[in-house]
């Protein structure tokens, strides 16, 4: 049975009553700490904070514009093995769906935790955020919540959410174990919690909110943003693939990157513990670099950039998420995450596979059979 | 391109293709010196890596051949490689790489004949395909 039910609201302050949210979460038994998004105290910006007790939740803000990281990572750090307790993790859906593909890559494990997702308003890239939010983080937040919930958008003081945000169909914490719902619901009295597992549904159950439904004008709602935002990202692909598809173009795309690999860095599901363009194997013999630019002339040092983003592709791809953190850590502004969220959507569809959707669906290259993909074989 | 003459890269197993080739060779056929064949014990141990490199290098085509279903050596690396190739037969062309520069194959052992047979086709087909857009060009 679904549990579904509230979270009271007084006068909109939203943030009050998911910092009382967090509290009764610590107070259950089964919940040995929670892991939020908190504004920090010494400057204006929100990190996932590990809580353990109550008295350490001021700063809670899972609504902020801040989104500094993927925290699927920092999730995956804490689940790997057992901590000997259990995790509440409240994050974003394309958080919860990282935090997936790193389970089936044996990186992380449900066990002990409980994921919450929240119907995700977006963010903006990480120096709009600063310029926005100035002194007042917590203002900052409220600011932005009250003017997308109204309808009046994430614009505001000239910044605007991420292209991945604004690229993102899937905004809703689908796989989660518990949702809550902001879409279709009138939060200025309260917000709707759901059970989405039995896991979510037995945390649930003990915390004994109050019951609700499902406002009828939900999943219209829903499936409207999801329209409009597949339109944004179908756009997005169109102008991506004729600014890529060929060599020429890619090296121009690509021209400013500097081989600093923060993209890989920053991206939830780049899975190797080391990756290989670090090794020595990419630590060339000098006498290799003058033999290549013997070849062609010239060659662009530090080389093997695209090579570099190729291969990548070839290992993230049937992973990625549509994130945005790897554009957000690109010091050059090249907008990595729409080239590498075209390939990954591709990708996907040719392995029917949807990241983050399922902990039971294998990633692609993880099985085999036998007889499959007869078109890639012969002449 | 009168006289275009290809590079065909080809990763062959030890125990299917690589050993057909062998055959080709004691059997006096002949095939194109286009082909550079690269010997691995298994297709299952091309790494996406090598097919990349060889293109971004400048090879016009790429073959990664194996043997049948059923016969690899080590079980299921020619499944493996199977999966990898169409990820890069995915993500390739979406940059120019025509598709027919990447071939997979499975040529057995005692298929000599039939090596030398698909070594001419590939070459023929990369002739007329003309040379790679990343031959000539620095790519960064
Ligand atoms: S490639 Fe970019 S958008 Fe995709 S999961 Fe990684 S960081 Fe996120
Ligand atoms: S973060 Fe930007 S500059 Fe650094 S490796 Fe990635 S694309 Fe290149
Ligand atoms: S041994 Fe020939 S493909 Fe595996």
């Amino acid at each position: 049975m679904a549990i579904t039910a509230t979270i009271e609201v007084n006068q909109q302050d939203l943030l009050t009553s998911l910092k009382a949210f967090c509290t009764k979460l610590l107070e259950q038994d089964a919940i040995s700490a929670i892991l939020v998004p908190q504004r920090l105290p010494m400057k204006s910006m929100v990190m996932p904070t590990l809580v353990t007790e109550a008295d350490h939740l001021d700063g809670v803000d899972p609504l902020s514009p801040a989104f500094p990281m993927n925290g699927a990572k920092v999730l995956a750090k804490l689940t790997r093995r057992p901590s000997g307790g259990k995790i509440a993790a409240i994050m974003r859906p394309c958080e919860i769906r990282a935090f997936i593909e790193l389970v089936k890559l044996k990186q992380a494990r449900t066990e002990d935790v409980v994921l919450i997702g929240m119907d995700c308003l977006g963010a903006y890239g990480n120096t709009d955020y600063f310029r926005f939010a100035g002194e007042d983080a917590e203002a900052a937040t409220r600011r932005f919540y009250e003017s997308v919930l109204a309808g009046k958008g994430a614009a505001l003081d000239g910044v605007d959410l991420t292209t991945a945000c604004q690229a993102c169909e899937a905004p809703f914490p689908t796989s989660a174990d518990i949702a809550i719902g902001l879409h279709g619901v009138d939060t200025g009295r309260h917000l709707l919690v759901l059970g989405q597992t039995p896991a979510g549904d037995d945390l649930l159950q003990q915390m004994g909110l109050p019951s609700s439904e499902v406002p009828t004008e939900r999943q219209a709602i829903m499936d409207q943003l999801r329209t409009s935002r597949e339109k944004y990202r179908d756009d997005m692909f169109a102008a991506t693939a004729a600014a890529t598809d060929n060599i020429d173009k890619l090296n121009t795309y690509l021209a400013n990157c500097v081989n600093c690999y923060n993209c890989r860095v920053a991206c939830p599901v780049c899975y190797c513990k080391e990756c290989v363009f670090v090794t020595d194997v990419f630590n060339h013999d000098p006498s290799q670099y003058l033999r290549w630019a013997k070849r062609k002339g010239a060659v662009k040092m530090p080389t093997d950039t695209v090579f570099y983003h190729l291969t990548r592709l070839t290992h993230m791809s049937t992973a990625c998420v549509g994130c945005g953190q790897c554009s957000n850590a690109c010091p050059n502004d090249i907008p990595v995450m729409e080239l590498f969220r075209m390939v990954a959507h591709n990708t996907q569809r040719a392995f029917a596979y949807e990241a983050g959707n399922s902990v039971d669906e294998k990633p692609p290259l993880s099985e085999f059979k036998e007889d499959e993909f007869q078109e890639v074989v012969g002449l | 391109m009168e006289n275009f003459e290809p590079v065909l890269v080809a990763f062959v197993c030890n125990w299917c293709t690589y050993t057909a080739a062998d055959l080709a060779g004691t059997s006096r056929l002949s095939y194109p010196k286009n082909v550079r064949l690269i010997r691995v014990m298994c297709t299952g141990m091309v790494d996406p890596q090598y097919v990349i490199k060889a293109l971004l290098e400048g090879a016009d085509g790429v073959l990664v051949s194996g043997c049948h279903p059923g016969d690899c050596h080590y079980i299921n690396g020619n499944y493996k490689a199977r999966r990898r190739i169409k990820l890069l037969k995915e993500i390739l062309p979406q940059f120019g790489f025509e598709p027919e520069r990447l071939r997979l194959t499975w040529i057995g052992a005692s298929d000599g004949i039939e090596f030398a047979e698909i070594m001419q086709e590939l070459v023929k087909e990369l002739k007329a395909l003309g040379p790679s857009q990343a031959k000539m060009k620095m790519v960064v």
